[in-house]
């Protein structure tokens, strides 16, 4: 009984992170239309640069996640500015595989810069694991402190794309771009700064998830960047809810497989689960049926 | 001269939807554009907010050379477009379609602004909160139409607005274009119906394969005889 309550306690930690890197994708996706694959990747320089400010700088951490965080932004912004923009009316193809592009240049210079040895992320959150039942349940800070940021993010984040101007600007964008710019919104800018919110949170997910499995490579981004990309589908792509969602229930999925069933065929069970679900759902849980009247 | 077109060339790829045109909009007046469909009526409409470039010409509004600009940064200058095909934002409740069309204007939108669309369209009050997809073709039109309005346009282009509307709701619609003239807006009106439109414009041009053929005022073309064959079934 504790085994299990313990499995779904680190099932949401682990999906919390693919919840965050999942708005990211689908925030995208929903503004620009397209597959950022290269989205995985830029966590991993998150975690990169976190690393190199406390290890290197010697900077307290709280500064080295703000740096990463900053660094992600502009990261994400040159990105789309460089990468994408010039192929905003090229065929989505071309897009996806400049995405790709993208990603192994990321994993690529990553491995120039710091090599291919592992490195050992640093203990960022040492707080006291909570002890419940005596001893036989116990949460570590790091779980909890995933849990916690995940949840402030969703809510800083609803409510920034339900309330601010720009949040509502997002939203038109993402609905119909002609109308947008008819309504004198700049939809360039939007999508720039919907690419920066998103790269500001693949960094923060860099961080948790380093946090909770601390060995960084150049790939270390790259099966939790495919794993959220599932999540944001699962959830139903263009939504944020379903990002959300999605990425929970994924982490959920993910880690009673490991388990319950077996270390080694846990990722084949969630995305065999993925596909069960778009077979019936092919939206995803929360995916948009446009309720259209003429 | 509120807008003046000269001589602009428009094309989509290899074709050349717009051979040509030259017109003017003079403040205050309704000035509507009538023809067959694909003469060229809404990439006119498209190529003076933004939304296409022409190859050759030149577009000017309020004495501002607006041929090349960013179509985002027109609604600012006093340019609103009501889109063929109302597209408002469906997911999006009245309201907030509301806001992005008051999106130009600096800090909170005043209640003013809400209340004058809902004069027009007291019905949009009623479903302030509702999500645009749910409104009734005719309220998307009006939806589209208070949205366009709240920028406070100088020159309001509407394209197509009677498309696929029961004839009660398009007399409705003509009417309203009618009050937005009277309270001080320039109206620059695209529509296939085409008796609707002469009936309310001071001056027509009308538009065959990319160019214009005709032009006079409301009056006239309404009696020409060949306006009347072609375009008025008689």
């Amino acid at each position: 009984m504790m085994g299990l309550i313990s499995s779904l306690i680190n099932g949401i930690s682990l999906g919390s992170v693919y919840a965050i890197i999942a708005l990211g994708y689908t925030m995208v996706y929903g503004i620009a239309k397209m597959l950022n694959f290269a989205h995985g990747d830029v966590i991993m320089v998150g975690a990169y640069i976190c690393f190199c400010g406390i290890s290197y700088l010697s900077l307290p951490p709280v500064l080295a996640i703000a740096l990463a965080i900053v660094a992600c932004t502009a990261l994400g912004i040159v990105i789309e500015g460089l990468a994408y923009k010039p192929l905003r009316s090229a065929p989505s193809l071309a897009v996806l595989i400049t995405a790709i592009g993208v990603s192994y240049f990321l994993q690529n210079s990553a491995l120039l810069i710091w090599k291919s040895d592992p490195k050992v992320f640093p203990t960022i959150f040492n707080m006291q694991p909570l002890q419940f039942f005596d001893g036989r349940l116990t949460i570590s800070g790091v779980t909890l402190v995933t849990v916690l940021c995940c949840i402030v993010v969703m809510v800083c984040l609803t409510l920034f794309i339900s309330r601010s101007k720009i949040g509502k600007a997002m939203r038109a964008v993402s609905e119909d771009k002609v109308a947008a710019q008819l309504m004198g919104i700049n939809v360039n800018r939007t999508i720039s700064v919907t690419f920066a919110i998103g790269s500001g949170l693949a960094a923060v997910a860099g961080v948790l998830l380093c946090s909770a499995y601390p060995v960084l490579t150049p790939t270390t981004g790259s099966m939790p960047g495919i794993k959220a990309f599932t999540a944001a589908v699962f959830g139903g792509i263009g939504s944020v809810p379903g990002a959300m969602l999605g990425g929970i229930l994924l982490g959920v999925i993910e880690l009673l497989a490991k388990s319950y069933i077996s270390t080694q065929f846990s990722d084949a069970i969630v995305f065999a689960v993925l596909i069960v679900v778009l077979l019936i759902r092919p939206t995803g849980i929360l995916g948009k049926k446009i309720s259209e009247k003429v | 001269m509120m807008l003046t077109v000269e001589n602009i060339d428009v094309f989509y790829g290899a074709i050349h939807a717009i051979k040509g045109i030259s017109f003017e909009v003079n403040e205050g007046e309704i000035v509507a554009l009538i023809g067959a469909n694909g003469a060229g009526k809404s990439t006119t409409l498209k190529t003076i907010s933004g939304i296409m470039h022409p190859r050759n010409g030149k577009i000017t509004f309020l004495d501002e050379d607006i041929t090349r600009t960013d179509g985002y940064k027109l609604p600012a200058k006093g340019l609103a477009q009501v889109p063929e095909g109302r597209r408002i934002f469906l997911q999006m409740t009245v309201m907030e379609n509301l806001e992005m069309g008051a999106y130009v204007q600096k800090g909170k939108v005043p209640d003013e602004d809400f209340e004058n669309v809902f004069s027009h369209f007291p019905r949009l009050k009623e479903r302030r909160s509702q999500i645009a997809g749910t409104l009734s073709g005719g309220e998307q039109q009006m939806l589209a139409m208070g949205r366009a309005l709240m920028s406070h346009p100088k020159l309001l282009m509407l394209d197509e607005p009677s498309m696929g509307l029961a004839p009660i709701l398009v007399e409705e619609i003509f009417n309203i274009i009618q009050e937005f003239h009277a309270s001080g807006t320039t109206i620059l009106l695209v529509e296939q119906n085409a008796e609707m439109a002469l009936q309310i414009a001071d001056r027509a041009y009308v538009l065959e394969s990319g160019k214009i053929a005709l032009s006079g005022t409301g009056q006239e073309l309404a009696e020409s005889d060949e306006i009347k064959k072609a375009y008025l079934g008689g």
